[in-house]
């Protein structure tokens, strides 16, 4: 369903993403992997259109996406959490998640200021979705407190969370294992497998954890220094030689 | 640290002598054909150096002066306690308004024809700061050229009526949505723009319209203004002494009350009270509605809004014009209210104004606002003697808040939606 071809991005000279290919299919786990500064979340930056790549294409379901405005990508149904947690932190944990449906609502204003049937019917339906997913990500009991005061790990769960609502057909998750402790890795990654196994999205993921990458990914790319380094199977990708030497040389 | 401040403070003292002895000083004089230069009085120059050393005290000791100041919330009694739980509070709220409302309703029956006319006036300045503070406290956006959108329904009003015959009533709507569609039409190439430039493109286009008004003299009348602008009437009914229109009546005739100059000025107010009401109550709606949210989660955090399909400009744009709209509202009511306007109505100081209503009573709050409108309209009045002061006034008290209160008098509480638990 995504398929990114020769994708560039160069700031001023330095090139941060040189010659990358990707490709996801429907119900997919795949991990790009590298080490720090390798140009990962700049990938992601080009394919959710935070930025313009400077060469190469991005298709998402037979489309081509590069260039276009990041809200036009995200609708497309590619949305993509942050290696920084970015939420609302002044509204609280259900009203993020109903901020994210705002295509789903009914925004005719007259139907809002007089509270239509449909309206109601609308702003039920995404609050009854909001609480599914906080059940899901098990942040119920915590749905009318500030999102800004949750625990990190919360947090991060509530972010992927607001994503769903949103009903992508391709997560993109940029570390959502940092800062959590084993079991909440442990939940996320079953959390992760579970989107793909009920819910039929596809997932990209950008993780430095190796257990959790080898452990759910369907394939890993590998990239080092903007440039494509190696890609496979998890098992092939851990036997690679040119992989083992630049984590080796890294550390 | 101490030396620090002492060299910090007889700094500022030069300054003021400097800038103050020859503004305040030096006075220009006509000797026959030439201009001469006079020398300042004794009384000048003592007051300019009392004024130095007052700065220079203050500069010195300001540490101190500022931390007192820091603690005067403690000096309010009810600065310490718990925040009340959000459903006692929105159920005080709306009761409180309530109240004020029923007693806005019959107050005019009882005073004097002034004050009902200043009430009408610091209403038109509450749906002015209302419709302002969807854009600039609820969406983030800065518009210094808001007054525009106000003049642009003040004159729809003033043109229909003296072109085309139009009324009150048919203006009204009219004027509301031209200014919508304005604030559209200028929203759209300014909204990619970004703080302080976005500030100085609407300070522009407020002036250019204003500018606008003044020269395009063939339509507008130019400086001269409008005049002749009709009063509402009520189902017909007119409120002048005799009927202006054909296939009108008139007020006290169809009572069969005695003529009195005092229904009209009711009237109006009246009318400026309903609009109020209905501007605060939609805005309150709006902002528990999906615009609402989105307007505040731009503001909170452009990337993640966008990152989940919410559009930027369309997001701007909706506050944009909707605070244009109440603005056109507001403009058709002054209009009618003052008979006549011309373009001095509608200069920069309105805006300011009415952007010093919106952060003085804290951005986003909706009584704060009111509260704002009704002191900064009726302070000035008050104390008329001070009239020449009212900017410093003013301005003074803009820096006090900032210092003492920066989120205003009453900072905007969220009305939160709350997740019912299920069973
Ligand atoms: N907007 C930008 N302007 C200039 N350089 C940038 C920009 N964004 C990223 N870079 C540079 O591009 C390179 C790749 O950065 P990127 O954030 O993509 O790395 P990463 O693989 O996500 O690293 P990490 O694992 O630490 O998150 C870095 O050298 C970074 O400094
Ligand atoms: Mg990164």
């Amino acid at each position: 369903m995504l398929e990114v071809q020769n994708l560039s991005m160069r700031f001023g000279g330095l090139l941060a993403v040189d010659g990358v290919n990707l490709d996801v299919q429907e119900r997919e786990i795949v991990s790009v992997i590298g080490p720090n500064g390798a140009g990962k979340t700049t990938v992601f930056n080009c394919l959710s259109g935070f930025y313009t790549p400077t060469g190469g294409k991005i298709l998402f379901e037979g489309k081509e996406v590069q260039g276009k405005p990041d809200y036009k990508i995200s609708r497309l149904g590619m949305v993509r959490t942050f290696q920084h947690v970015r939420l609302f932190n002044q509204m609280t944990v259900v009203e993020n998640l109903l901020v994210a449906q705002h295509r789903h609502l009914n925004t005719n204003l007259l139907a809002g200021l007089i509270k239509t049937p449909n309206y109601r019917e609308r702003e039920k339906k995404s609050l009854d979705r909001a609480a599914y997913w906080l059940n899901r990500v098990g942040l119920l009991d915590l749905a009318n407190r500030d999102a800004g005061n949750l625990a990190y790990g919360q947090q991060r769960r509530l972010e992927i969370a607001r994503c769903m609502v949103t009903e992508p057909k391709l997560l993109m998750l940029d570390e959502p294992a940092a800062g959590l402790n084993p079991a909440e890795t442990k939940d996320l990654n079953q959390l992760i497998v579970s989107l793909k196994e009920d819910y039929n999205v596809s997932v990209l993921l950008i993780e430095h954890d190796m257990s959790l990458v080898m452990d759910i990914s369907d394939r890993i790319t590998v990239i080092n220094q903007g440039r494509p380094l190696a890609s496979g199977t998890p098992a092939e990708v851990r036997q690679n030689d040119d992989v083992i030497k630049a984590y080796l040389g890294e550390a | 640290m101490a030396t620090h401040n002492f060299k910090h403070a007889l700094f500022c003292a030069i300054v003021t002598i400097i800038i103050a002895y020859p503004i305040l000083g030096l006075n220009l004089v006509a000797q026959g054909t030439t201009v001469g230069l006079e020398g300042a009085t004794p009384g000048t120059v003592i007051s300019v150096i009392l004024a130095a050393v007052v700065v220079f005290l203050f500069q010195l000791f300001r540490d101190n002066i500022m931390t007192s100041l820091g603690k005067l919330p403690k000096l309010n009694p009810l600065s310490g306690r718990e925040p009340m739980p959000q459903a006692k509070r929105v159920k005080m709220e709306s009761w409180v308004l309530t109240g004020i409302i029923v007693l806005a309703l019959f107050w005019p029956f009882f005073v004097s024809r002034g004050s009902v006319d200043l009430a009408t006036l610091v209403l038109i300045y509450v749906m002015l700061a209302l419709g302002l503070n969807v854009v600039v406290g609820l969406a983030g956006l800065l518009d210094l050229g808001y007054v525009a959108f106000y003049a642009v329904g003040a004159y729809t009003f003033a043109l229909l009526s003296q072109y085309f015959g139009f009324t009150f009533w048919m203006a009204l709507p009219i004027g509301a949505l031209l200014a919508a569609l304005f604030g559209l039409m200028l929203g759209f190439p300014v909204l990619r723009l970004r703080g302080d430039y976005l500030a100085i493109v609407t300070l522009g286009f407020g002036e250019i319209i204003r500018i606008l008004l003044n020269n395009w003299t063939a339509v507008t009348g130019g400086p001269n203004g409008i005049g002749g602008i009709p009063e509402p009437t009520l189902f017909g009914m007119e409120f002048g002494r005799r009927v202006k229109e054909e296939g009108n009546t008139s007020f006290h005739e169809t009572f069969g009350i005695a003529y009195s100059g005092e229904h009209k000025v009711i009237f109006l107010y009246l009318i400026a009270l309903v609009l109020a009401v209905i501007t605060a109550l939609v805005i309150r709606r709006l902002m528990r509605m999906p615009v609402g949210r989105a307007w505040e989660a731009l503001r909170e955090d452009e990337i993640a809004a966008r990152s989940l399909g919410m559009s930027r400009t369309a997001v701007k744009l909706s506050a944009f014009t909707i605070g244009a709209f109440f603005a056109g509202f507001a403009g058709t009511v002054f209009a009618s209210k003052q008979g006549f306007i011309s373009p001095e109505s509608f200069v920069f100081l309105e805006s300011a104004i009415i952007l010093a209503i919106v952060v003085l009573g804290g951005m986003g709050s909706q009584v704060g606002v009111i509260l704002a409108a009704i002191a900064v309209t009726i302070l000035p009045e008050l104390a008329r003697e001070f009239s020449d002061f009212r900017m410093l006034v003013f301005g003074a008290a803009m820096v006090l808040m900032m210092i003492w209160r920066p989120q205003g008098l009453m900072p905007m509480r969220r009305i939160h939606i709350e997740l019912k638990q299920q069973e």
